[in-house]
């Protein structure tokens, strides 16, 4: 008897709608943030992740407005990440009702800012987003490196390295998305996940990949984190939190059920 | 009959939106206040003392603007609830920042959960856990009113690395455990206090937030 392992669905916002894209194409429209996050939270969500993908600043606007309207109806985490850049970024999210950010590329072209951050708000509401794709080849010692730009673009940051370099800045949480898997359907990278979740003392989110609710609690078991995240497999009601919770419960997994 | 006010303490230390957002939610005719004003925490009928950050920061802060003296006055007579880090201030010395001493309202002690954590019980006996402990955990209750209509052993959702040791087991309301035993529920008298954050807790949070602004303070 413990701690649950956490389900996070991911709602991925676009000009106030929920949008999940297939490998960044093929944008489908799975609805309104507000309706989709009460869902969750009915369905036993342990948390809601809320990832602004929307470029223009106007936008942001709306996202602040859409953050707002979720704090005040659901009483569960809630993290809101995408174009997170500076600490007053931070407070507008926090002020808005989130109780964690998520900081992506931010932190690689200014890696103290997370210091600044969690300096500021403390660590447990520091989440630093990792976007890593393997770049050793078979038969070579597994290793994978930070990309930027929804993974077209290297840094040459090596992934376990940056973890562990996050969390000595305060980062209180990892959340780790193989960009070789994300949107694929084929489960998450699990050697990758196990070996930032061995290497950093701080829970691990796994993100990326999941097509079906054995992924989730392979993601648990194998890839030993802490949570995991997805999103299409919940958007177009293929199942349901309460049925992931139940099938990972089968397999000996502690949730809250 | 004007509605009744619940203050819930300012004093500069993170996020207090999610606190007043829920207690509002659970209470539409509850005037929540978010204030560190002694005259209105002074009227107020309930108070509620939050908390996220260091022990350090957070105690500065509360001497700085006074806190300490509001508290101990609330304490006497009013409903107070204590969050989180609202909860740890109110033990006797918190380990954290190199050891700081706290507003002593409880007998006890703040300790690191350490590095590296290890579970001693169960299934998972062995595993190195992570800290902070986050997530949702359950919480095994000794009988108190703001327990009314929540499920023994429900899960809160926590998020810590220091955590509560209690001298006074009559005074443990809830307990928690991740690797070791700690206080997850602490109370005497008009005042309760949890490590968990019932205002991201869902439907046992809320719960117990409604029992707290129904509660005339005694236990």
């Amino acid at each position: 008897m413990g701690l649950a392992k956490r389900i996070i669905p991911c709602l991925d916002v676009d000009n106030g709608r929920v949008v999940k894209g297939v490998q960044f194409l093929d944008i489908r429209d799975a609805g309104d943030p507000v309706e989709v996050a009460k869902r969750y939270d009915e369905q036993g969500a342990d948390e809601i992740t809320f990832l602004d993908i929307t470029a223009s600043h106007q936008g942001r606007e709306t996202t602040i407005h859409t953050v707002e309207a979720i704090a005040e109806q659901v009483f569960i985490p809630l993290t809101v990440g995408g174009g997170i850049r500076s600490i007053e970024d931070i407070r507008n999210m926090l002020n808005a009702g989130a109780d964690k950010v998520s900081i992506n590329s931010a932190a690689v072209y200014n890696p103290e800012f997370v210091k600044e951050a969690a300096a500021k708000f403390g660590s447990q509401c520091i989440v630093v987003a990792i976007d890593a794709k393997k770049v050793s080849v078979e038969g070579e010692e597994n290793r994978w490196e930070i990309f930027t730009h929804g993974g077209r673009k290297p840094t040459g940051i090596d992934a376990i390295e940056w973890a562990q370099r996050m969390t000595s800045f305060g980062a209180g949480e990892i959340l780790l998305t193989s960009m070789d898997k994300d949107g694929v359907k084929t489960g998450f990278d699990i050697e990758l996940t196990r070996a930032i979740s061995d290497a950093v003392n701080v829970p691990v989110i796994a993100s990326g990949g999941v097509g079906n609710l054995q992924h989730l609690a392979d993601g648990v078991t194998e890839g030993k984190a802490d949570a995991v995240l997805a999103a299409s497999i919940f958007h177009f009601g293929e199942h349901t939190v309460q049925e992931a919770k139940e099938h990972m419960q089968k397999q000996g997994i502690e949730v809250r059920l | 009959m004007s509605s009744k006010i619940c203050a819930v303490i300012d004093y500069g230390m993170g996020n207090l939106h999610s606190a007043s957002k829920a207690l509002q939610y659970v209470s539409h005719d509850t005037q929540i206040m978010v204030t560190a004003d002694p005259d209105l925490i002074a009227k107020a009928d309930h108070v509620v003392l939050p908390g996220v950050g260091a022990m350090r920061d957070c105690m500065a802060e509360i001497k700085r603007l006074g806190v300490d003296q509001v508290v101990a006055e609330v304490a006497k007579s009013k409903p107070l609830l204590g969050i989180c880090v609202g909860m740890q201030a109110m033990l006797t010395h918190s380990e954290e920042n190199s050891g700081v001493d706290c507003l002593d309202i409880f007998d006890g002690q703040v300790k690191f959960f350490g590095h590296p954590l290890m579970e001693t019980e169960g299934s998972q006996a062995g595993e190195k856990l992570k800290v902070p402990h986050m997530g949702w955990n359950r919480v095994t209750q000794s009988p108190h009113p703001l327990w009314q209509g929540i499920e023994n052993d429900s899960r809160f959702y926590f998020v810590h690395s220091f955590y509560v040791e209690a001298q006074r087991a009559e005074q443990i309301k809830g307990r928690g455990h991740y690797g070791k035993d700690f206080v997850a529920a602490i109370g005497e008298d008009n005042i309760f206090a949890v490590q968990f954050h019932p205002e991201k807790s869902h439907t046992a949070g809320l719960q117990l937030l409604k029992n707290f602004l129904e509660w005339d303070g005694q236990a």
